[in-house]
């Protein structure tokens, strides 16, 4: 059934034995590092069977410490919210949310109930994501890597800082700021993009939405390619960069017969690390203009021949009746 | 239980049946379908209504079986012909006692009007919901709280007909009865009461959103929209609707549209939408909300309908509020049920799918003195009535009381109900 065993969700080949403790070889690693290591099957499946040990280091503590009390600050506000009834709790998650202020308090601190808390637990998160963010440069310093993986979290941390924190501050207002629940960040999302004339008409929400779409498309090619030439090694990409072998060779030429031109496999990683980054880089720049410089965009998109004008009458009436559409024919009883 | 030869045959010729299986499967399945939608049609058709110019995506659309269908409640409304008034005849507010509203009705049509209220609001409860000794033909009492709010809302009723025309017979003539609230029950559908703030421990923005409940129709948007708009505010006003203002960051005044009053617009509209059954684009072109010259005249009836009920609350539901016993007030404030779009529109664009409900009850459509019936007079003139009918319509289209047969015959019914008999020997 090699049908199956190339389609399969699941990852084919699993690897048990003496745990891979990794290397200490400048003798500060293995400090900050949990010593056990054990396997598991289920694991298995989805990536590489061993579990630990796991460096943590001064960053990742305070990550994980902010992280967590921002974490129980949002969620004892929830509970708080439906007054400690836990069945509620449950009912309601997906409603729950802890808020900002209002408007009316501008940048100053309001009331721990009146978005008081949210400014508390905002500046717990902030820490958490900037020292994981830390992390990740670091772990790459030790291990002499590049820092590829910190620039592109970076990425990812500017929208979230535009949304949190450059961008109220730009409007004078922390009421500005993305609500920490399910539905209720939908909710804002739809309400920003009316208030500010329809974010579709934001060039660089444009741009996001390429880039996202983009990244999509490479990872899904990308992704295929790699698990199509596995037969023949193709998934020791970093192998294959240097020392081209046949898995390389039909992935490649199988793109170029397709569409004429193809990527490599250091190509293919930095098409689809620019497309990731682009699309907060580019995603936060539009969030930042919106309302600080723009207060309309679609308005904005007139203005620049961007959006059209339709022409045409408004109402059912110019195109059918009520009649058509289940009303009861006029005056008849 | 094979033949030992079929068993034989099976064991020297081993056959994986399950992947041709599978695939026959799958494929006559998909041929089956397909045949059955090109045979039987698509079974959940839907038509749209465009609302506006092409590439704009304005329509509404419904499934076609639901457009067939209709409001159900459409067959159960009760009508039939007034009686016009001989020279001279006796009007109810001189017959019977405490006629506070209808005194300028003549016999027959005030007990025609009191039965159809009766089918309209209260067909199980009968006349004893209002009059408690109606058993023992004693009528004028204002013993129930029942008869205190129908007399506010016979003054409701006729003051939408007469000053809100702009509203409810925006289109073609309509009006609203009794029975476009009620249908049937003494105590209407989606009616609704204050219930925000809906979080504990909680202030301001924090406080009024977030909760499933009826109010936010299941959603985390502000449960306090209808309170809001359709209240009085403080100063006397009534607050903005809006999602946007065109005034930039550093003009904002307070009060302005942010995100949050966006939001709360958006419950608001999200509920209109849902009680007419349409979506956004039914009044607006989404794209600019701000630009009035891209709203539909679907819009201004809109808007006028905000304004008549923002009217209807303050002037006959708020005070309402001493009348009603405990069990009819709101769960959180113990307030009077107030009503909105949902609670005549029922899901539907025009209520009862736009069936023309006053055009027999002239009596609801006047403020005071006696109602118009001049549109009968000409077929009553005529000694063969109801043959006569047929051709009094046929010279006028535009009458305001075409009726079948069938109908005549329970008005004639009607007429001969004992119960109002009754009420007419009082």
């Amino acid at each position: 059934m090699a049908y199956l065993e190339y389609q399969n969700f699941f990852t084919q080949v699993q690897v048990q034995g003496e745990p891979e403790v990794g290397m200490d070889d400048q003798g500060t690693l293995a400090r900050e590092r949990t010593s056990g290591a054990r396997f598991s099957t289920l694991l298995g499946w989805l990536g590489n069977a061993q579990l630990g040990p796991i460096y943590l280091g001064w960053a990742g503590l305070v990550s994980l410490a902010t992280g967590l009390a921002w974490f129980n600050i949002v969620g004892f506000n929830m509970l708080s919210q439906v007054d400690w009834s836990i069945p509620q709790f449950i009912r309601q998650l997906f409603w729950l949310a802890l808020e900002p202020p209002g408007p009316e308090w501008g940048l100053r601190m309001p009331p721990l109930n009146d978005g008081g808390w949210y400014i508390i637990s905002s500046f717990f998160l902030l820490i958490s994501v900037m020292s994981w963010w830390l992390r990740t440069y670091l772990l790459a310093v030790e291990h002499q890597m590049g820092k590829h993986i910190a620039w592109a979290f970076l990425a990812a941390i500017w929208l979230f800082l535009v949304l949190g924190l450059f961008r109220p501050i730009l409007m004078g207002s922390w009421s500005e700021a993305v609500p920490y629940g399910i539905f209720p960040h939908l909710d804002w999302t739809t309400a920003f993009s009316i208030r500010y004339g329809n974010l579709y008409y934001n060039p660089f929400h444009c741009l996001s939405i390429v880039f996202l779409y983009g990244s999509v498309l490479l990872f899904a090619m990308h992704g295929a390619t790699i698990l199509a030439v596995s037969r023949y090694g193709g998934d020791r990409e970093l192998e294959q960069i240097v020392d081209r072998g046949t898995a390389s060779e039909r992935a490649g030429l199988f793109w170029r017969w397709t569409m004429g031109f193809n990527a490599t496999m250091e190509g293919i990683h930095r098409w689809a690390w620019w497309f990731a980054v682009l699309t907060p880089i580019t995603g936060g720049i539009g969030i930042l203009l919106t309302g600080t410089v723009v207060d309309n965009w679609f308005i904005w998109a007139q203005e620049h021949n961007f959006a059209p004008d339709y022409l045409g009458a408004y109402g059912y009436e110019a195109y059918g009746s009520y009649e058509d559409f289940g009303g009861v024919t006029r005056g008849e009883e | 239980m094979f033949p030992k030869w079929f068993d034989k045959w099976n064991q020297d010729n081993p056959t994986n049946i399950f992947g041709p299986a599978i695939a026959v499967g799958a494929l006559g399945g998909a041929v089956f379908v397909a045949a059955m939608i090109v045979g039987f049609g698509q079974p959940y058709a839907t038509a749209s209504m465009q609302t506006g110019p092409r590439g704009t995506g304005m329509h509404v659309q419904e499934f076609i079986g639901d457009l067939a269908n209709g409001d159900p409640t459409v067959a159960d409304f009760y009508t039939d012909e007034p009686f016009v008034p001989e020279e001279g005849e006796e009007l109810a507010g001189d017959i019977y006692e405490n006629v506070q509203v209808l005194g300028d009705l003549t016999d027959a049509n005030f007990n025609r009007l009191m039965s159809a209220i009766t089918l309209w609001v209260a067909p199980d409860e009968g006349c004893t919901y209002c009059h408690a000794g109606a058993n023992d033909g004693e009528y004028a009492e204002d013993d129930l709280y029942t008869k205190v709010v129908a007399r506010n809302m016979l003054l409701m009723t006729r003051n939408i007909n007469v000053n809100w025309d702009a509203h409810v017979n925006a289109n073609y003539e309509v009006g609203v009865t009794c029975y476009t609230c009620h249908r049937g029950q003494p105590v209407p559908n989606n009616i609704w009461y204050r219930i925000s703030p809906v979080n504990e421990n909680a202030e301001g923005w924090s406080a009024n959103q977030n909760r499933a409940t009826m109010t936010s129709n299941f959603t985390s948007l502000p449960s306090d929209y209808l309170e809001h708009y359709l209240l009085e505010a403080d100063d006397g006003g009534y607050n903005q609707i809006a999602v946007h203002d065109l005034d930039s960051r550093v003009q904002q005044q307070p009060g302005d549209p942010l995100i949050q009053q966006t939001e709360r617009t958006y419950g608001f509209m999200n509920y209109i939408s849902n009680s007419l059954g349409v979506n956004c684009v039914f009044c607006h072109n989404s794209r600019a909300f701000y630009d009035g010259g891209q709203n539909t005249p679907q819009w201004g009836t809109a808007s006028l309908g905000i304004l008549m009920v923002q009217e209807m609350i303050a002037e006959h539901l708020l005070p309402l509020e001493e009348v009603y016993p405990e069990e009819r007030l709101g769960p959180v404030y113990g307030d009077a049920p107030l009503a909105a779009c949902r609670t005549c529109h029922q899901g539907y664009q025009q209520p009862l799918n736009g069936l023309n409900v006053i055009a027999n009850w002239p009596e609801l459509n006047v403020i005071d003195g006696p109602p118009d019936y001049s549109a009968w007079e000409t077929a009553a003139a005529e000694p063969e009535a109801e043959a006569e009918e047929v051709d009094a319509e046929d010279l006028d289209p535009e009458a305001e009381a075409p009726e079948t047969d069938a109908e005549a015959d329970d008005a004639d019914e009607e007429a001969e109900d004992p119960d109002a008999e009754e009420e007419a020997t009082e």
